[in-house]
């Protein structure tokens, strides 16, 4: 974790392009730079910049916007909600999507079934979020008019940007579930069960579903931190006012603070997720349970 | 007709256009401003924009811009992350370690945020285009070719050429390269994919190819505007994005199956 905020950090820093100059123009006089390089602390070297920046996380003191001079904590902590709410919706849709999907083409291989899940898989992975946002603005909001069009102020907005979202990662995430219950499937306690005459159902929901989760979960912890930054597109195009708006607002501002505080917050969030989702495999499968080996 | 044909058609299009682009009579900064947002027609076969530029030859300019990017992109990321992957692959530990570490500060970052935050950073432009996404790019690469280096340098073949003294270079290129080879290049085309989807975003954000200069991105992201009005603006170049990217997953699934990269789920 502190890796990545050095990294942000000197990322930002390092890059060629002068705050200073983008802010008051080309014709300031040079005593106007100095003096506004000094109060950003520009003026200081970068290591010390660094540690003055570390010490403000602690304290939850990401500093403050060049562009509209708020409190950038109080900025991300704004639009926080809204992206954990499209988070969570698409998740959700993808979720009811994929889960179907897959253990049906799984227990149906070779069938048409199985072809055309798989059909929609791919189909779903090359459709990039910008192609299918407008899409089905263009058929269920300007077509049929049964939701709102962008922001997230109608109770109905948060359909589309979440079934964008969502049917991107179901596509994944369905060919996840395939390979990984065809896989389960042909294990020996699978037999076993078959030849004890249990139903069908049972085998597949009750024996072969729990193990084919491991993988399964593994991909979706991996996609709800893309979820967190991947927004980023989707949020532009629904207007959505969540994180990954402000990221793209700040940088055609170039209010470096905020693109960093941004970028961070979404890194973050990216490696917190994949570390739960490492403590999830572990609980879900009992050979990997720390401190259970006697 | 076999499975691999259309899209390696449609693939084979693709790059043809991308060559051909510069030689063809094509006129993508024309103005008619009678025909502003005017559909398929006579004049224009894929309709104007909003501009009234004509949509078709955008299109196939938008076609050569994607298209030399991914190969930009595709060809540095491939050689810069093979090259750092083998070299950690065979180096001793500490070094081994270290890239290790680098290539996992990399992946702990979403990679299209990476890709926006630098090329955000860098300004707009083609070339910084091309810089943010190698700049994610080449991990992938790297691990792939670093896992594949540590289990090979343990094969026969190898440690025979060791014992024989032959030289590092040589170990790389003639007993290493030959068997990284497929995996690399079935890797290379899942990455072909999503760099013209990631360009795309990118000049969709605004942050990658400039204007008059067409993008696909782009061009869906003025489309959108007059999406009301005129709908063809976005779905001619979506259309052309999702064969594109479509054709390119596709070749890459056959090539694994062909190529035997990852043996085939039962």
């Amino acid at each position: 974790m502190a890796g990545v905020v050095c990294a942000v950090f000197l990322l930002i820093h390092l890059i060629p392009g002068d705050p200073v100059e983008v802010m008051l123009g080309e014709a300031a006089s040079p005593a106007d730079r100095e003096a506004l390089g000094r109060t950003l602390g520009l003026d200081q070297p970068v290591l010390l910049q660094l540690a003055d920046y570390l010490r403000g996380l602690f304290e939850l003191d990401l500093g403050h916007s060049l562009h509209s001079r708020r409190p950038i904590a109080v900025m991300l902590a704004e639009r926080l909600p809204a992206t954990l709410e499209l988070s969570a919706a698409a998740l959700l849709v993808a979720m009811l999507l994929a889960f179907p999907l897959g253990i049906l083409a799984a227990v149906r291989q070779g069938t048409s079934w199985d072809v055309a899940a798989m059909s929609f898989s791919v189909l779903g992975v090359s459709i990039p979020n910008f192609v299918m946002g407008p899409v089905l603005i263009l058929l269920f909001s300007v077509g049929l008019g049964w939701f709102p069009v962008s922001g997230r102020d109608a109770p109905g907005s948060l359909v589309l940007p979440a079934l964008t979202l969502g049917t991107a990662m179901a596509a994944i995430l369905s060919r996840m579930m395939r390979s990984a219950l065809l896989e389960v499937l042909n294990e020996e306690y699978i037999r076993t069960a078959r030849a004890k005459g249990l139903r069908e159902r049972d085998v597949v929901l009750r024996h072969a579903l729990p193990n084919a989760m491991l993988p399964v979960a593994t991909v979706l912890g991996l996609q709800l931190g893309t979820l967190l930054g991947g927004a980023v597109i989707t949020e532009m195009v629904f207007a959505w006012p969540g994180i990954g708006q402000l990221t793209v607002e700040s940088i055609q501002r170039r209010d470096y603070p905020v693109v960093q505080a941004c970028v961070m917050l979404i890194s973050l969030a990216y490696v917190t997720v994949n570390a739960l989702t490492d403590l999830l495999y572990a609980w879900l499968d009992p050979r990997l349970r720390l401190g259970d080996a006697r | 007709m076999r499975r691999g044909l259309l899209p390696l058609t449609i693939f084979l299009a693709w790059g043809l256009l991308a060559v051909l682009a510069p030689v063809l009579p094509l006129t993508p900064g024309r103005i008619d401003l009678p025909h502003l947002l005017e559909g398929p027609g006579a004049g224009a076969w894929l309709g104007y924009d909003e501009l009234g530029r004509p949509l078709g030859d955008r299109l196939l300019v938008g076609a050569s811009t994607s298209f030399l990017v991914a190969l930009w992109v595709v060809g540095a990321s491939l050689l810069a992350g093979s090259l750092i992957g083998v070299f950690s692959g065979l180096a001793g530990a500490g070094l081994d370690h270290v890239l290790v570490r680098v290539m996992d500060i990399f992946l702990a970052f979403p990679g299209i945020l990476l890709a926006i935050a630098l090329a955000g950073i860098l300004g707009p432009g083609i070339e910084n285009v091309v810089f943010a996404l190698t700049a994610v790019g080449w991990v992938g690469f790297a691990r792939l070719a670093r896992a594949q280096t540590l289990v090979l340098k343990e094969r026969e073949h190898v440690q025979a050429a060791l014992a024989l003294g032959a030289r590092l270079p040589r170990i790389v290129l003639r007993h290493l390269a030959p068997l990284l080879a497929a995996p690399l290049i079935v890797e290379a085309t899942f990455a072909a994919a999503a760099i013209v989807v990631a360009e795309a975003g990118l000049s969709f954000l605004g942050l990658g190819v400039q204007p008059p200069e067409p993008s696909w991105g782009s061009m869906i992201r003025d489309g959108t505007r007059y999406m009301l009005v005129a709908p063809h603006l976005v779905i001619v170049p979506g259309t052309a994005l999702m064969l594109v990217v479509l054709a390119v997953n596709l070749l890459g699934d056959r090539l694994r199956d062909h190529l035997d990269v990852r043996h085939k789920v039962p």
